[in-house]
């Protein structure tokens, strides 16, 4: 069992709001997650401000080798090749947001902490991650301060792999983009071993992340979410409730069999995805909403600056 | 809690669950002092009205989350929205209705009673029924009345994939569509005994529908017995 709460908000007058609106999504699926608690957030500018990057990261627990940076002036000094680099800290995140290109700032963090592992990376994203009670978790990612148009966050009950924050979702392998998982998959080693194989990079043993590889892979190679989401049902076998979201998309999609719940209330201001129904109830405006659940194989998908 | 009248028949007594919380309202509802219950603000919580066991009438006002009024044994309760996975799972007897919709696994196990849902009900409606009779208004998900042992599921609507897959002795009647039928689920004649309770049936549930619309599926019993083609 898993938690997943995810808004994408149509109303820019909501965007101040997305934060806090998602905290108190997020406390309504604690019991579904005890262990461990992820956020992403997209458009929140004092996180990524304009004309920056971002990357999120997770050092070792301790330091490998006593030159190993652990405070964000060192950090910052660590990364001497990265113009003006803004470091936080929030938990077991760090976050790297710079006035550079995605894939230049990941190469740079990648080659100045070379026993960092990249959990978000993007224009847009800032994903945080960790192991601990959700509620503060919340409090140390400061969701509720959080602005934007789109977020997710995702209690983690583990089943699949260890409690280790590598193990936390969300798991965003591609720019920009995110994928929570609730259920397990049944054959990702070998989906892991192909994309090994076609030179693909793993950071945990986490089956989850081997759906967010193959969906970052099927985007790359030029589709959108409802097709790779397709490709994914096609592929995968097992239990999932996935919610992807991307740089201006937010998809929705379940396994034949549907044991995972799932639930999407849409209005003109707003679609939500939660797991339960309880995690949706006090968005405003939800009296009007429309609320269904997602049928079994069928990708639901919406894009930013589509009508409703 | 705020009681409106003294603890007597025809009596309402009112609880808000933005202040209570389920266990005090399922406390109540376990030795009812009152006759008649309004539940306000569920906000999508779990087991609201659960293991209700005297003749009493609970109308909950919002959508509930998971096992709303499931054990139910003789009350009447009236969910005024949407109801979550197990609505009246292992009901004994009474009436739940949900003016909504309903999750999956609606009804299941349950061994009597009525469950009426006016909008549709989703994945694995009636599973394993083993008594209940279940009148959904709209459509049934995938699944449903999955090893139903007994009692009668009554769609208005159209019925998804695997409908009845290792049905027993449950009867059901479906208006629209069937996606597909599952495993020993097949099609079976209607006679005038079948019009008859499905005519019961819909007006139990208050829903306007003719029995003549309606087909009937049920088990072919192959699998009542073991088969040696079956074995390896």
């Amino acid at each position: 069992m898993c938690g997943i709460v995810g808004l994408h908000l149509r109303d820019p007058e909501l965007h101040p709001l997305l934060g806090r609106l998602l905290e108190t999504m997020l406390g309504q699926v604690v019991e579904r997650g005890p262990d461990s608690a992820g956020v992403a957030v997209y458009g929140d500018r004092r996180r990524v401000p304009a004309g920056h990057a971002a990357v999120s990261l997770l050092l070792p627990a301790a330091p490998t080798t006593p030159n190993t940076p652990t405070s964000p002036a060192d950090l910052a000094a660590a990364l001497r090749d990265v113009p003006e680099p803004l470091v936080t800290t929030a938990g077991d995140t760090t976050v790297v947001a710079a006035p550079v290109g995605v894939e230049a700032l990941v190469g740079a963090v990648r080659a100045a902490l070379p026993e960092a592992t990249v959990v978000g990376s993007g224009t847009d994203l800032t994903v945080y991650k960790g192991t601990g009670h959700p509620r503060g978790l919340a409090a140390t990612y400061d969701l509720a301060g959080a602005q934007g148009w789109q977020g997710l966050a995702h209690t983690r009950m583990a089943t699949e792999s260890a409690v280790t924050p590598q193990g936390c979702h969300p798991f965003s392998v591609g720019p920009d983009q995110c994928l929570v998982h609730n259920g397990s998959f049944a054959n990702h080693a070998t989906i892991r071993r192909e994309l090994q194989a076609a030179g693909h990079v793993f950071d945990s043993e986490n089956d989850s992340e081997v759906g967010a590889r193959f969906v970052a892979d099927r985007l790359a190679k030029g589709d959108d979410l409802d097709k790779a989401l397709r490709l994914l049902c096609e592929r995968f076998d097992g239990f999932y409730t996935l919610l992807v979201t991307s740089a201006d998309g937010f998809a929705v999609v379940r396994d034949a069999i549907a044991c995972k719940p799932a639930v999407i209330a849409e209005t003109d201001r707003w679609v939500a995805m939660a797991s339960e129904f309880r995690a949706l109830a006090e968005l405003p405006g939800i009296e009007r909403a429309r609320i269904y659940e997602p049928e079994p194989e069928r990708v639901y998908a919406w894009q930013r600056g589509a009508t409703a | 809690m705020t009681t409106t009248a003294g603890p007597t028949p025809g009596t309402t007594t009112v609880f808000d669950l933005g202040v209570t919380g389920v266990r005090a309202l399922n406390a109540e509802l376990h030795a009812p002092t009152s006759r008649h219950y309004e539940v306000l603000r569920p906000q999508g919580a779990h087991a609201v009205a659960a293991g209700i066991d005297t003749d009493i009438a609970v109308d909950v006002r919002g959508h509930v989350g998971y096992y709303a009024a499931g054990m139910n044994d003789g009350g009447r309760v009236t969910v005024h929205g949407n109801a979550g996975t197990g609505v009246a799972e292992n009901m004994m007897s009474g009436l739940v209705r949900v003016t909504g919709d309903a999750s999956q696994s609606a009804g299941a196990t349950a061994h009597g009673g009525l469950l009426v849902v006016e909008g549709s009900a989703s994945m694995r409606c009636g599973i394993s029924m083993k008594g209940v009779d279940i009148v959904v208004g709209g459509d049934i998900g995938p699944m449903s009345a999955f090893m139903a042992q007994a009692g009668r599921l009554v769609v208005c609507g159209d019925a998804g994939a695997s409908l009845g897959d290792s049905i027993y002795e449950a009867r059901v009647y479906v208006r629209g569509g069937v996606a597909s039928l599952g495993a020993d689920c097949v099609e079976k004649e209607v006679r005038p005994e079948h019009r008859a309770e499905l005519a019961e049936l819909l007006a139990a549930a208050g829903i306007d529908a003719d029995p003549a619309g309606f087909r009937r599926y049920g088990s072919a019993r192959r699998l009542y017995h073991f088969t040696s083609g079956n074995s390896y």
